[in-house]
Order: C-alpha cells, then sequence, then structure tokens
C-alpha cells in the first residue's frame, strides 16, 4: 500500500502560502510563520480567504499536490488540480456504468451496506462499552432492525427502493445518536441534522469532519484515475462531488461520526471551542479548528486492520484503499467492490 | 493524406517492460499510471540525453552519434539510442556529406550488471531495425555496455531476433489499439515490480468478495 504523507492544513485566513524551492512558506504580512517541504505533503488546505501565489500554485498542478480552498467552516470553494492522469479507459468505464441503472444500483447497494453495517456496530459497540451508561434494550433493538435492513438492502436493485431503505434507516440511527454523547451533555446535544448553516455544535463539528472526508475521498479516487464527479448513488449535480460522496457513505458513521463523538467524550472539544451567530448558524473559533484539525491528523494515523486486504495500514489511507478497490472492480479484476465493513 | 503524430508510436523502451510482464507494459504505457521509479526517473534520463542530441565525435574510421531519435514506421515504435557507430565499411552506406560508406551499430548502454533475462538483447534488436529502416540497410551486430562491469558484448542480431521483436511488438501495438491491460498474472518478478502498489497481484489469491461481503454481514 502506498505511503501516507501529511497533509497540511492553514488556518489562518489571512495568511498568504508561497513557493520557495522546494518549500512552500507560510506568511503573513511579512513575517514567515512556517515553511515546510512540499515532497512531504499530500496535500494542502486552507480555511477561509487565504491567499495562494500562482508559483504555487503551478507546483501543486504539476506534482499532483491538490491545493483546497474551504471557507472557514470547511464548505469546500476551489481546487487547484493538474492535468488528470492518464487513464481515459478507466473513466469512460466508470461512466458506462454510471449511466447503466442495473450496475449503478449494485455499486449503490454496497456502498449503503457498508454505512449501515458500520453504523450497526458502532452501537454494539456501545453496547459493550458503556452498558451502564446507556438503554441496552433500545440499542439492541435498533441493532436488530438494522440486521433486518442489511438483508432487504442485500437483496434491492433498485436505486430508488435503496435511498428509501437508507433513509429509514438514518431516522433510526439519528435517534440514537445522541445517546452516544455521555459527556459534556448539557453543551453537546443532537437533536437531527442541521446543515448550511449548522444550528448546533455537533452539527457544525459533523459539517466539518464530512467536508474533510469528502476531500479525502475525493483525492483518493482521483489518485488512481477515477472521476470524482460521476456518482452512481449520489447523482451528478453541477459541482458535486458524487462518486466522493458514494466512496463516503460507507466512513461517515465510522470514521466521521465516530471522530465527533470521541471528541466530545474525551472532552478534547468543548463549549468554549464555538461561536453562535445571529442567524443562528454555530461555527468553530479558530482555536476550536486547531483542535479538531490535530486531532484528526492523528486520528489519520490511528492503526487499523483492513477487512478485505488482511493488510495493516493507517486510518487516513481507508479512503484511498476503497478508491483503488473501486477501481479494481471497475476495470473487471474483480467481480464485486468489496466494501469496508468494519467491526 | 494521413498525418501521424509524434505520440502515437509506441515508446521503444516498454519492450522492456512488456518482456518483464505484459501488464506492467500497459499500466505504464497504456494507462499512464507509474510510480516515481519507473517511468519518471526513466523521462529524466532520457531528458538529460536529448540534451546533447546532436553530439557527434569523429574518430580514424568511425561517426559516434549520441542520443539519436529513431523510429521505425512498421513497428510503429519510436525512441533513442544512446550511442550509433558508424564504422567505415566499403560495403556500407553514405552519410550527407561524408566522403566514406558506414556501417551503423547500435550500443546500448545499462546501469548495472547483465541481466538474466533478454530484455537488453531485445530492446538492441528493435533498434537494429528502426537504424535498418532509416539507413535502408542491414544491421547485424550491435554492443550492450553494462555500467558495473565496464564491459562491452557483443549481440549478433540475428533474423530470428528480429523475428522475435515483431511479434512482441505487433502484440503491443494489438493491446495498446485496444485500449487492454491484461489481468494479473503473479510470479516472482512481482516482487521486483515497482507498480505493485497499483497493480496488487496479492489480491488475486485472496477471498472472492461476495464471500468476503456474505462472511462479515452474516457476523
Ligand atoms: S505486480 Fe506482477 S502482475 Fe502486476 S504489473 Fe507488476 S509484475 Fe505484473
Amino acid at each position: 500500500m502506498k505511503k501516507m504523507l501529511n497533509t497540511l492544513f492553514v488556518n489562518q485566513s489571512d495568511a498568504y502560502l508561497a513557493l520557495d524551492g522546494g518549500n512552500i512558506v507560510v506568511k503573513k504580512e511579512d513575517e514567515i510563520l512556517g515553511r515546510v517541504p512540499l515532497h512531504n505533503l499530500e496535500g494542502i488546505v486552507t480555511f477561509g480567504y487565504t491567499g495562494a501565489s500562482p508559483a504555487l500554485m503551478g507546483y501543486c498542478a504539476e506534482n499532483n499536490v491538490p491545493l483546497t480552498f474551504m471557507t472557514k467552516n470547511g464548505r469546500f470553494l476551489a481546487r487547484v488540480i493538474g492535468e488528470s492522469k492518464g487513464n481515459v479507459v478507466l473513466r469512460k468505464t466508470q461512466y458506462r456504468h454510471s449511466d447503466c441503472e442495473i450496475q449503478s444500483s449494485r455499486l449503490a447497494r454496497n456502498f449503503i451496506l457498508g454505512k449501515v453495517y458500520n453504523q450497526k456496530w458502532m452501537l454494539e459497540r456501545t453496547t459493550r462499552d458503556y452498558p451502564m451508561r446507556i438503554d441496552v434494550a433500545r440499542f439492541k433493538e435498533t441493532s436488530q432492525y438494522f440486521s433486518r435492513k442489511l438483508i432487504e438492502i442485500q437483496e434491492c436493485e433498485d436505486l430508488e427502493r435503496l435511498r428509501g431503505l437508507e433513509g429509514k434507516v438514518a431516522v433510526h440511527y439519528n435517534q440514537l445518536f445522541d445517546d452516544m454523547i455521555l459527556q459534556q451533555k448539557e453543551d453537546f446535544m443532537f437533536k437531527g441534522r442541521s446543515r448550511r448553516p449548522p444550528l448546533d455544535r455537533v452539527n457544525a463539528m459533523l459539517s466539518f469532519a464530512y467536508s474533510l472526508l469528502a476531500r479525502d475521498t475525493g483525492a483518493a479516487l482521483e489518485a488512481v484515475g477515477l472521476d470524482a464527479y460521476v456518482g452512481f448513488l449520489h447523482r451528478e449535480r453541477p459541482g458535486r462531488i458524487s462518486l466522493a460522496l458514494d466512496l463516503m457513505e460507507e466512513l461517515r458513521g465510522i470514521y466521521a461520526d465516530r471522530f465527533v463523538l470521541s471528541l466530545i467524550n474525551m472532552k478534547v472539544i468543548q463549549a468554549k471551542h464555538f461561536i453562535q451567530k445571529e442567524n443562528g448558524a454555530v461555527l468553530m473559533t479558530e482555536e476550536g479548528r486547531k483542535v479538531f484539525l490535530s486531532s484528526w491528523q492523528k486520528k489519520k494515523q490511528e492503526m487499523i486492520q483492513h477487512p478485505y486486504l488482511k493488510e495493516k495500514m493507517m486510518w487516513g489511507l481507508v479512503p484511498y484503499a476503497q478508491a483503488l478497490l473501486l477501481a479494481r472492480h471497475l476495470r473487471g479484476d474483480l467481480e464485486e467492490y468489496p466494501t469496508f465493513l468494519y467491526k | 493524406m494521413d498525418y501521424k503524430q509524434d505520440d502515437s508510436y509506441l515508446l521503444l523502451s516498454g519492450i522492456q517492460h512488456f518482456q518483464f510482464c505484459p501488464r506492467q507494459w500497459a499500466l505504464i504505457h497504456i494507462e499512464q499510471q507509474w510510480e516515481e521509479n519507473s517511468r519518471t526517473v526513466e523521462g529524466q534520463h532520457v531528458h538529460k540525453k536529448a540534451d546533447d542530441s546532436s553530439a557527434r565525435e569523429k574518430r580514424k574510421d568511425k561517426l559516434i552519434v549520441r542520443g539519436m531519435a529513431i523510429k521505425s514506421e512498421t513497428l510503429n515504435i519510436s525512441g533513442q539510442c544512446d550511442v550509433v557507430e558508424f564504422v567505415e565499411d566499403s560495403a556500407g552506406v553514405s552519410l550527407y556529406g561524408n566522403p566514406s560508406l558506414y556501417r551503423p551499430i547500435p550500443v546500448e548502454y545499462k546501469r548495472g550488471k547483465p541481466k538474466v533475462g533478454r530484455e537488453d538483447e531485445l530492446q538492441l534488436a528493435a533498434q537494429a531495425i528502426c537504424l535498418e529502416e532509416m539507413f535502408l540497410c542491414q544491421i547485424t551486430e550491435g554492443y550492450l555496455y553494462y555500467n558495473e562491469t565496464k564491459h562491452r558484448h557483443l549481440v549478433l542480431l540475428s533474423d530470428a531476433l528480429k523475428q522475435e521483436v515483431r511479434a512482441i511488438v505487433t502484440k503491443m501495438n494489438s493491446y495498446y489499439h485496444r485500449r487492454y491491460t491484461p489481468k494479473v498474472k503473479t510470479g516472482p518478478h512481482c516482487k521486483s515490480c515497482s507498480l505493485q502498489n497499483i497493480c496488487l497481484p496479492e489480491l488475486m489469491v485472496r477471498e472472492s468478495v461476495s464471500e468476503y461481503m456474505e462472511r462479515r454481514l452474516r457476523e
């Protein structure tokens, strides 16, 4: 498996990024805040209206280091990418499959299977780890409900029905999500998903985590030669990285949600890391983002065992491994796409 | 009119990859997926040589040309010769601006030492075919020079060897035309393959995906 390099997150919105030899230099006014060798980086992500020099953009484009611009709260704005890498054949296959209802629903089915399976085991794990702190009966019941839905999903070859099944499961999952918050209950409550803008702290973090994960799956897809914008479960819409969202489904719970829950439960993140705007939108402060991002980096370095490849790898490489497996399936080397099923 | 673009020729150096593993060749040359240690390095290598491409040297009965661009229309390949020595020979061909007749001899420089496989010989023979077409002559010998042993080895470029090159290149062209990447065929060569990370040969000996999915989902 390939090596994992670091992602550089630039959190200060008044910073300026420039190229100096093989280094990226982060400046504020005329003061140099930091210097990082570019060959150590697999990507650069900036938050807020950070500036970047054309020379740096050129370097990034040429060397396949995606440079991504996000808003302060992690909403995607733009990205500098170079020539897309070879393999037109693979992309054409991807488009053909995306146009084919049957093939699309097969892939969509596996993405959703992964999502539901991984969420089910999150519930199971919580009942195992905190039996005295949660309503075990309710968790078990929901887990069994998920098992039944898994069978239905496995047998379903119709995209619309699949989306329906996914929706039903999501309702149950969201109802238990708040129960998995075991610390700082007064400050962190989850009453359902809100986005654009997120209306509470938990949602602010979930949105942020999802956009980071989408960036990672998108970059992984492009690294293996796939088009991140053409999906199977999510259909094309201008500017939407549909395939990255598809691939992300199976990782949402096990990766992003679990990460957010642990930040709260370990009290790494606290109420003071958020502010509320007049319109009700809840945002992370600069300090909050800093804590969040450095934990995110750490999480990416944790080792796991890949359930299908049976290889030890860092969490951060899982999106890449899945993208690779998806490409292998589309090329006809694997008869089916092996979803990341984590227990 | 049939315009042929320069980039529609296959790279001659690909013969080595193809000989090593057809899938590796396809991943590099059809799909342009490569890892740092293969093509990019090779690219830089070629660049350096191309810079002094017109380098010519005259010794008493020899004309030495370095970094010469070559191609074959019949094989649809193009590439470079490290060195072509034009040796005076009354049975040779004329070169513009030179009074004598010459016999072209390709010399290929290799890092390392002579290999067990035959890829270097095949590459040399392919260069000879290109030179034969470009100079309208017969080439029956060439040299391989190995950096580690500092020795040049004479290679007889027989018709049989050239026939073999033609067969290989025909296959390469047909794969390229169909954009066909052969499936994984694992072997000891995978151990030293620079594309392992992309090819994932060990996937082929895993349990099938449906078995994996079933097993997990039933847990
Ligand atoms: S890993 Fe093995 S099968 Fe794959 S390209 Fe390399 S040599 Fe060929």
